[in-house]
């Protein structure tokens, strides 16, 4: 028995592959979900004795989970070990009552809706499949089965998005309060179909939108999210009622903690080892039918590397970090320097203080982050 | 070979106006080389040289023409060079001046010309390219004779291109230029006119015996260093090395000297015997002074030794081209160099750029100021950056410049002169249609980009030339440029008080433009000690986040962030910001770019 307590599961479907998509993911072959999930589960069987007795949080992400047939979908969740937190990524066009009822018997405890944007012009440019409609619907159906954890992820910096666009959608997202928002600016990853279409007027619009993540951040701070990780918020304060409502299960990654992946393209950190599993589909299947290990690529983690990964993960938080924990991870001159331009916030207290970003230094969390981690060694 | 039956010269032409065709077409003629082997302009043997079209070193062939030999001595042809043209001068008894047909003559022709008769050698005036359709033969005749006080028909008619009229150039050589004079029988000397390194057999200097008869292996010393040597090979180019038994005076040739540091052997000296040496050293040549100057740097701080190897290497020729260690907070270890003009400092920098294979920074050129300081001190300075903030008087070096030019353009000419604080002395007319104009001008203003500026107003038609004409205190202010309230020393500038704006705001203008956003604010200014001229801002960027980070991102963000950071390593720190080297580059380039 082992002591990982954060279990990712990868659920590759997709009813159609949206361009600015980078993850692994596979449309349509529904005729091999059920080998897929029979995969998963002699990874599991193979892997899991990693796992604690106390399993935190469970994590299902895609694809599209909820695109998986509903049969496969209960059977996997039937099999998964309990946790405090089980997440569900949904499309809102996936969320049925049915849907809902199910993930609700089965233990699952939270629900992530890629909403993305209320405007349907919008929706358009990113290739989505729901109507603004569709996110309406998908709330109100997961909270009529009982679900009282519901997250929204928005995307902006969308080529043609106007302020006033980002505004509404801000405005949309919280008219149905949901329990946490993940915010993220549109990526325009080379080599996406999106990037060849698009990556000119990103380019163009770069100044004009580069008040939005401040625009998100005051807007959703105004109605009482608390900005717990660069791009995640939750309800806080009064609001919360008393829980701690961000996510568990990323809150394992950010804090460093072990955990395991199973599926395609599915990475775990065990032991100070970091495992990708291969992309593809037939060979991963393959494999777990002959009982054997997929193929995966494997990436020592020494002390030095986890301790610049502590560093970098830690600045996502608004919690402050130990600087006992990363000491040999940070830059020293780099964090006076950073200090004195007011981006890094050094409180002096027991063994070496503890450090986090100030507000401004959040917004720049990248250039930050880099200047305050010391060279690698090649 | 008997003195009476040895000519000396010197080809005097501007660029362009096919003094290497002649060359060429001459080797041909006499049979130095075979029309088989004739590559084209056979004597620019510098791959550079070759490309620009222009002559740099000069070098000595000899050749034989109706039972005489005939050593020409080859001349470079730009404004920077004067200094060499005169050493190759010393060399000759008689000189060549070529003008194109369809150009006339050249304000450098006619400098150099004037400088040949200074020297008191006998002048054969020549008018190239008659073939061309668009040729004035007969105007340009006319011209060079009045300019020489010749008449027309003294000038020889001729195209170095189809070889018409080279046979009548070489009889006018043989019959008008003096034989040389020297003592066959005295101690021997020899003037060291040009010099070349080979890797294996050391220095090789390029000679006029004036005086005597050298052997090979004869023991030598140079007269003015008291460098001890011997004469490994004696031999002359024809156009190949070929060894000899002997150079006895009156004759032009090379010794092999073994010698393998650059720096002991330099042109300009006097070569004699060790068995019989000469009393006294010949006249040898005046050291010029470098009159503009600009910092020298290695893009990657680890070439500096190769360039200090380099700077040596060509300095072995090259007695105007100085240099000294200089130290920039903002481009690291380099050289502050000094060189004859512009054009002179090109050629050095595409030199070790390509012969030295080195990646280089180069600041803005400036000239030599001479400063008194309020304490009564006097220092001359070559660096912006040095030049004392505690003023009484600043000299700059001023030039008398001469331009010719068609007289459409003379309006031009006057306005360009103006602008650059020239005063007027004057103006005549060369022929009906061509002026030459005679201005005063700060050689600062013609380091800016004077002569680009000449060339584009009147359309490529005007020429050129200048000479110093000494130091005259002028209104110059030192511009220093802060980037974060620090001063960046590489950018600093000396400029007369009535620009000091314009340029300080160009500057600032571009840096703005170059230096990447920060995490705050970054202040740019152009300031005349501490009154700030102009200042700009680079705003702080208000977002840098690597927008999600889950598991299976963690490895690629980490790797993104540790190549931020070593990126940022290779930037220039100014004040606790990154520059990146492209922006001084940006800056240092505003001329050139102007000039496009």
């Amino acid at each position: 028995m082992g002591d990982v307590r954060h279990l990712y599961v990868h659920l590759p479907f997709c009813a159609h592959r949206c361009g600015y998509c980078d993850f692994v993911t596979v449309v349509g072959r529904r005729g091999q979900h059920g080998a897929y999930v029979d995969a998963l589960l002699a990874e599991l069987e193979l892997e899991g004795g990693v796992l604690a007795d106390d399993v935190e949080t469970v994590f299902l992400g895609g694809g599209t989970p909820t695109f998986t047939e509903a049969r496969e979908l209960a059977r996997l969740l039937g099999a998964l070990p309990a946790a405090a937190e089980v997440t569900i990524e949904a499309n809102p066009e996936t969320v049925t009552p049915e849907l809902a009822e199910l993930l609700r018997t089965r233990g699952v405890s939270r629900v992530s809706l890629g909403a993305q944007t209320f405007q349907p012009r919008l929706l358009g440019v990113l290739e989505r499949q729901a109507s603004p409609d569709d996110v309406r619907r998908a709330v109100h159906t997961l909270r009529d089965a009982g679900f009282d954890n519901i997250s929204l992820d928005l995307v902006y910096g969308i080529p043609g998005q106007r302020a006033s666009d980002l505004d509404a959608d801000l405005a949309e997202a919280l008219a149905l309060d949901p329990q946490h928002l993940s915010c993220y600016e549109l990526e325009a990853k080379p080599g996406t179909r999106f990037t060849v279409a698009h990556g000119e007027e990103l380019a163009r619009q770069a100044d004009a939108m580069e008040g939005y993540f401040e625009r998100v951040v005051d807007t959703l701070n105004g109605a009482g999210y608390r900005w717990y990780e660069t791009a995640n918020f939750c309800l806080g304060g009064e609001r919360a009622g008393g829980r701690d409502l961000r996510a568990r299960h990323n809150l394992g990654y950010w804090r460093g903690h072990d955990y395991l992946g199973l599926g395609i393209g599915a990475v775990s950190t065990v032991f100070r080892e970091r495992r990708r599993n291969l992309p593809s589909l037939p060979r991963y299947v393959a494999a777990l039918v002959a009982g054997e290990r997929p193929s995966r690529e494997v990436e020592p983690i020494d002390e030095a590397t986890h301790a610049r990964e502590l560093l970098m993960l830690g600045l996502r938080l608004d919690e402050p970090m130990a600087v006992g924990d990363v000491t040999d991870a940070l830059d020293h001159d780099a964090l006076g320097r950073l200090v004195e331009l007011g981006l890094v916030e050094l409180a002096r207290n027991g063994r070496g203080g503890e450090l986090r970003l100030t507000r401004r230094g959040r917004f720049l969390g990248g250039g930050v982050t880099s200047e305050l981690l010391v060279e690698a060694a090649d | 070979m008997e003195q009476d039956r040895i000519r000396n010269f010197a080809i005097i032409a501007h660029i362009d106006h096919g003094k290497s065709t002649l060359a060429d077409r001459i080797l041909e003629l006499t049979g130095a080389v075979s029309q088989r082997e004739m590559r084209e302009q056979l004597l620019d043997t510098m791959e550079l040289e070759r490309e620009r079209g222009i002559t740099i070193k000069a070098q000595a062939v000899r050749v034989s023409w109706r039972g005489h030999q005939l050593n020409l001595i080859d001349t470079p042809g730009h404004v920077d060079f004067t200094y060499e043209v005169s050493r190759s001068l010393q060399a000759c008894e008689g000189a060549l001046l070529v003008v194109d047909a369809a150009q006339g003559t050249e304000a450098q022709t006619l400098a150099n010309a004037y400088l040949a008769i200074d020297g008191g050698l006998e002048i054969v005036p020549a008018v190239n390219k008659i073939d061309l359709p668009q040729a004035d033969p007969d105007g340009a005749a006319g011209e060079l004779g009045d300019l020489l006080g010749e008449p027309a028909d003294r000038v020889v008619r001729m195209s170095a291109k189809t070889g018409a009229g080279v046979p009548e150039v070489l009889d006018a050589i043989v019959e008008r230029i003096p034989a040389p004079s020297g003592d066959r029988d005295a101690p021997a000397r020899a003037l060291v006119f040009d010099s070349s390194y080979d890797q294996y057999r050391g220095v090789v200097a390029f000679v006029r015996v004036v005086d005597g008869s050298f052997s090979p292996r004869e023991p030598l010393r140079a007269m003015a260093q008291g460098t001890a040597f011997d004469a490994e090979e004696l031999g002359v180019m024809s156009p190949a090395r070929m060894s000899v038994d002997a150079l006895s005076a009156g004759e032009v040739g090379y010794v092999i000297t073994g010698l393998k540091d650059v720096s002991r052997l330099r042109v300009g000296d006097t070569l004699t015997s060790r068995r019989r040496p000469a009393a006294e050293p010949l006249p040898g040549y005046q050291d010029v002074k470098p009159m503009v100057f600009a910092g020298i740097f290695p893009t990657d701080s680890d070439d500096y030794p190769e360039l200090r190897d380099a700077l040596e290497r060509l300095k072995l020729n090259d007695g105007s081209l100085s240099y000294e260690p200089e130290t920039s907070q903002a481009l690291g270890f380099g050289f502050r160099c000094g060189f004859l003009g512009l054009l002179h400092m090109e050629i050095v920098r595409e030199r070790l750029e390509r012969e030295f294979d080195l990646d280089l920074l180069i600041t803005a050129p400036n000239v030599a100021y001479r400063a008194t300081t309020r304490t009564g001190e006097e220092v001359e300075v070559h660096n912006p950056a040095e030049m004392p903030r505690e003023l009484e008087q600043v000299e700059e070096p001023y030039v008398r410049a001469s331009v010719i030019v068609p007289k459409d353009y003379v309006g031009a000419v006057m306005e360009l002169a103006n602008e650059r604080r020239g005063t007027f002395d004057h103006m005549e007319y060369l022929s009906e249609g061509r002026v030459l104009l005679l201005y005063e001008l700060p050689l600062g203003e013609i380091v800016l980009d004077f002569y680009d500026q000449l060339k584009s107003r009147t359309r490529g038609y005007a020429s050129f030339d200048y000479d110093l004409a000494g130091f005259r205190p002028g209104d110059l202010s030192r511009v220093d440029i802060l980037v974060g309230g620090e001063q960046v020393d590489a950018l600093s500038l000396i400029i007369h008080r009535d620009a000091a704006y314009d340029r300080g705001r160009q500057l600032v203008e571009r840096l703005r433009e170059e230096i990447p956003r920060q995490m705050i604010d970054v202040p740019i200014q152009a300031a005349i000690g501490s009154r700030v001229i102009a200042r700009e801002t680079v705003k702080a960027r208000r977002k840098d986040v690597l927008a999600k980070c889950y598991g299976g991102d963690i490895t690629r963000k980490r790797k993104l962030l540790e190549k931020q950071k070593k990126g940022k390593k290779r930037m220039k720190q100014v004040a606790g910001i990154e520059v990146p080297q492209e922006a001084f580059l940006a800056v240092l380039n505003l001329d050139s770019e102007r000039k496009r």
